[in-house]
This record gives C-alpha cells, sequence and structure tokens, in this order.
C-alpha cells in the first residue's frame, strides 16, 4: 500500500523525516508513540498528516518542530539533519497561544523583535502579514477582544512574519467551528498560494485535509505509523466549494475507509483503558 | 434593563458605591439618633464630618498623612523589589523553593508586629523601624504570588517563545514576566494592605509617627469624632496606594 519511495526521501525534498520513532516511558509501560515514521515535503506543496486522536500527531509535530528530543532516526531540512527548534521551520500550536499582552501587530512582530529588527522595519513588516491573514483594521486589538478564528489567524501570521521555509501547524483550527474553519480554510490556501509557502499541516479533520492538501499521509493509531499516502488531484486553486463536488466525496470516502479503522482502535483502547481504571494519559 | 447596564458601567459602579455609602453614614446617624447605638461608642456620622476641619487645623492631620504615605511608599517600593527578585529566585531555583516556600507561607501568616520591640533594638524609635516592620509584613505575599505566576505561565507560550529561539533574557522579560503580571499584581496588593495595617499599628504601638500615633492620642483625650476623622485618613492613604497600583498594572499590562 505504501508509496515504494516512501521512506526514502525525494531528491528534490525540504524537509524530510526518516525513520523517526519515539517511545515514551510511562507508569503502564513504554508507549511507542511514532514508529519508523518516514516521508517527505517537496517546496510548495502543502501536506497533511490525518490520524485520529492519540495517534502521535503532536509527538510528530514537536519532534519536527525541535521542541522534544530523544527520539530514533532523522529530520533534515535540505538535506541538513536539524535538531532543537529552527528557523527554517515556523510552528502554529494547536492551543490558544496568542500573548494575551500584547496587541495584534506586537504579537505578530513578536519573533521579529526576537530576530532583532529596528522598530519601523518590524511594524512595517507585521502590518504586511497582519492584512495578509485578512485582520487589517485590527492591529491595535488585543487578542481578547478577537474572536477563537481571529486569534488563531494572529498565531498564523505571527509565524509567517518570521518567514520560515515551512510552515508546520497542529491542529490549528480544531477549536473553532465547522463554518469557520471551511473559511479559514481558504484564507490558508490562498495565502499558500500568494507565498509558495510550503506546508505540514497536522489534523484530524478528514474535510480539512483534502480541502487544503496536494497529499495526504494517513496515520495508524498507536504506534503511529504511516499507513497511506493519499495524492488530492482536485484542481488549483480550490476554494471550500470544493467540499460539495463528486471527486471531494471519493476523496473523502477513500481516507475515511482506512481511518475509520484507526479511529475505532482509538476508541477500543481508550474503553479498555477505562475497563482497567488507568488514566487518560 | 437600562439602569442595570448603567450600574455595570464605570461610572454607574462608582455613583452606586458612593450612594450606598452614603446611605451607610445616614443609617448609622439615624440608629444613633435613635438612641438604638451608644454614641459613646460610635459617634454621630455628622459629628465626624464635622470635626475634620479641626484635625486638620489643631491637630495637623494632614501632616500625619504625608507621613504615613511616606513610609507606606518607603515599605511597598522595598516590598515590590526586594518581593519580586525573590519570587524570581525561587522560581529558577528549584531547590531553593522547596527549602523556602513553606516558610514563606508561615512568615504571610505570623503576626509580625508583635515582633516590634525587636525591630526597636535595631532600628531605634524611628521611621526606620516603622517601615521595615511594613516591609518584612507585606513581603510574603508578593514572594509567593509572584512564583505562582511565572509558574503558571502557559507552556504553550513558552514554546513559542522556543519557537522563535529566544535566549534565556529574552524569555525571562518578554514572556514569563508579562505572564505573571497580573498574579504579582494581586500579591503587591495583598503585600500593601499587610504593610498599611502594620505601619499603622506600629505607629500607634510605639507612640511614633504619622496616623497611628495621631489616633492613639485622640483616642486617650476621648475625642471619637476627631479619632473616627483620623481612621478616615487611613482609609485615603490605602485607596490612594490601591488606585496607584491599579493604574501602573493597567499602563504595564493593558488587558481587559
Ligand atoms: N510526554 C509524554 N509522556 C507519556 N506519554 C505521552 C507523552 N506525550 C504523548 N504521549 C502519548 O503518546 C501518544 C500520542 O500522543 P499525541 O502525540 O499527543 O497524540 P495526538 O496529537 O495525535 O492526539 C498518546 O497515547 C499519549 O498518551
Ligand atoms: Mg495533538
Amino acid at each position: 500500500m505504501l508509496n515504494s519511495d516512501a521512506s526514502a526521501p525525494a531528491a528534490n525534498a525540504l524537509l524530510a523525516v526518516e525513520h523517526v520513532s519515539k517511545h515514551f516511558p510511562t507508569p503502564e509501560g513504554v508507549v511507542t508513540a511514532v514508529e519508523d515514521f518516514s516521508f517527505s515535503v517537496k517546496a510548495g506543496e502543502f501536506v497533511s498528516i490525518i490520524g485520529p486522536s492519540g495517534c502521535g500527531k503532536s509527538t510528530l509535530f514537536n519532534i519536527i518542530g525541535g521542541l522534544l528530543g530523544g527520539y530514533e532516526g532523522r529530520v533534515s531540512v535540505d538535506g541538513a539533519t536539524v535538531s532543537g527548534t529552527h528557523p527554517s521551520i515556523g510552528m502554529v500550536f494547536q492551543e490558544e497561544s496568542t500573548f494575551p499582552w500584547r496587541t495584534v501587530l506586537d504579537n505578530v512582530a513578536f519573533p521579529l523583535e526576537i530576530a532583532g529588527m529596528d522598530k519601523a522595519g518590524r511594524q512595517e513588516r507585521a502590518a504586511h502579514f497582519v492584512a495578509l491573514v485578512g485582520l487589517q483594521g485590527f492591529e491595535r486589538r488585543l487578542p481578547a477582544e478577537l474572536s477563537g478564528g481571529m486569534r488563531q489567524r494572529v498565531a498564523i501570521a505571527r509565524t509567517l512574519a518570521s518567514q520560515p521555509r515551512i510552515l508546520l501547524m497542529d491542529e490549528p483550527f480544531a477549536a473553532l467551528d465547522e463554518q469557520t474553519r471551511l473559511l479559514l480554510g481558504d484564507k490558508v490556501l490562498q495565502i499558500q498560494q500568494e507565498l509558495k509557502q510550503t506546508t505540514l499541516l497536522i489534523t484530524h479533520n478528514l474535510t480539512e485535509a483534502v480541502q487544503l492538501s496536494d497529499r495526504v499521509l494517513v496515520m495508524t493509531y498507536r504506534p503511529g505509523r504511516l499507513k497511506r499516502i493519499v495524492d488530492i488531484d482536485l484542481p488549483h486553486p480550490r476554494d471550500s466549494e470544493v467540499v460539495s463536488s463528486e471527486a471531494f466525496g471519493h476523496r473523502v470516502a477513500e481516507i475515511w475507509h482506512d481511518l475509520r479503522e484507526e479511529a475505532s482502535r482509538g476508541i477500543a483502547a481508550d474503553e479498555a483503558r477505562v475497563l482497567r481504571g488507568g488514566h487518560r494519559p | 434593563m437600562r439602569l442595570k447596564d448603567w450600574a455595570r458601567s464605570r461610572n454607574g459602579a462608582r455613583a452606586v458605591g458612593v450612594t450606598a455609602t452614603v446611605a451607610f453614614f445616614v443609617l448609622v446617624e439615624a440608629l444613633i439618633r435613635a438612641g438604638l447605638v451608644n454614641q459613646f461608642i460610635v459617634p454621630l456620622p455628622s459629628q465626624i464630618i464635622a470635626s475634620i476641619p479641626r484635625i486638620i487645623a489643631e491637630e495637623h492631620v494632614l501632616d500625619r498623612f504625608l507621613q504615613t504615605m511616606q513610609e507606606v511608599l518607603w515599605a511597598s517600593v522595598m516590598i515590590a523589589v526586594v518581593g519580586i527578585s525573590i519570587g524570581v529566585l525561587f522560581f529558577k531555583f528549584r531547590g531553593l523553593r522547596l527549602a523556602c516556600e513553606s516558610w514563606v507561607g508561615a512568615m504571610a501568616a505570623a503576626p509580625i508586629v508583635l515582633l516590634y520591640p525587636l525591630f526597636l533594638v535595631i532600628f531605634g524609635r524611628s521611621a526606620t523601624t516603622i517601615v521595615m516592620i511594613g516591609f518584612v509584613a507585606g513581603l510574603a505575599p508578593v514572594i509567593l504570588k509572584t512564583i505562582e505566576g511565572l509558574a503558571g505561565t502557559r507552556a504553550v507560550l513558552l514554546n513559542v517563545g522556543r519557537s522563535f529561539k529566544v535566549t534565556p533574557s529574552q524569555q525571562f522579560w518578554k514572556i514569563l514576566l508579562p505572564a505573571a503580571l497580573p498574579s504579582v499584581f494581586v500579591g503587591l496588593r495583598l503585600g500593601l494592605i499587610f504593610a498599611m495595617i502594620n505601619i499603622v499599628g506600629v505607629e500607634f504601638l510605639i507612640n511614633f509617627g504619622g496616623l497611628g500615633q495621631l489616633i492613639n492620642e485622640l483616642a486617650e483625650r476621648y475625642d471619637l469624632p476627631g479619632t473616627y476623622g483620623a481612621i478616615g485618613f487611613v482609609i485615603l492613604t490605602s485607596m490612594l496606594f490601591f488606585d496607584v497600583t491599579a493604574r501602573i498594572e493597567r499602563w504595564l499590562r493593558p488587558v481587559e
């Protein structure tokens, strides 16, 4: 089922993940969160990783982003191994991550401030990215005044402002309602096309994965392995209207076929854990 | 409905507060005049108000007020600088925190004012004694709340910093400290209350300095309206300090 070249990085890969495994020692034994995971992303590509909750997506996100060490395997950007956080890889987190004490503009300017850019320069660049995510007019507002979707756009703009070669996002729209999620997906696609931004999106949402991606990697549940790669050959430019097309339905069905089995295993494992009286880790 | 909205607005809330206070005084006045409350324990509110020009002119209450304000100011500056620094040290060095945190907690609960003879021996019968007691009394909550605020910084905010490769000093100044600020200010306000109580209390006890001493003297002369009038100035002091801390907090971290 796997593509034959899945474990060897393509020659023109920008990001390559090779044979990555991660084990967590826990009181109930060693949990293998990710096992022998390999894939690569070419420059300009939009790739999604989909899997049921608890399958190891965030673990993989933290490994690629450099926040989590102590794993086996290799992560490389343009052929060079990376360890620790890396300016080539910009991360957008699942949880609410804007700084509540900074205005929208100052949030987006944060990475530029850290990099030591002068005030005028960083305000100009931040304003550009605030506008890019459609938040012009809200520069002086504080996150508390914004909706959840707007705050997540601030977080995306902040990461984009650091101009990473790879945009890495962990379920960035998980907390949003379906309509907002679809419209925000359009925005992300539009930005991705405009910047030719290489993007790796981690999600548990089928529609989102198919709507946005050039390729979808399906992950297995416990241990998290690569189950299958599905090419999404829907035409570009795309927007959320695509969800009503027949081809879209086919792709969703195809991925659901694989995902369903994993999600069922995840639910069964949760039930077994509750019966054993164990805690949800 | 519209009245309710108005009451929730800033000016509305203020007006409700003032009205309630006035109503309370009117009620007390009525109870005393009706003979339900003993006039020799609680003077008439109208007498208290009438006493204010007198204690200003004859007892120099404004000088006393300034003196107490100054002592509270010194104590609070020391509490803020030393308390926040110790809190940061405890946060950085886990061992230190484990060793000392419960002692600091105990210190917060201890009636430090009873140690005043010790302070008298060290600093003499002076404003320094009063400021030092206020400082020691108000220190603990600032330390504890600073640790709590720093330790409570959401992990994802620290991860955002790490993903942008912040230096340790950038992490502290740009993430940890602003995240901890609301909690630090809760500690400062508590510390300020403790310091005020102890400062006025020690002025009273050692019969030295500002409003506390004046209250002592007036009470001994059985000038009840004057005593309560002077207590009014103590309340004014704490209101002013609360207002100033709130302003500083809003200036440092403009949330809401
Ligand atoms: N620090 C950790 N210690 C122990 N187990 C962990 C840790 N982090 C994650 N896990 C376990 O690894 C598995 C994958 O977790 P995670 O990557 O968060 O999944 P996902 O993001 O797909 O929901 C889960 O079973 C989780 O309990
Ligand atoms: Mg996750």
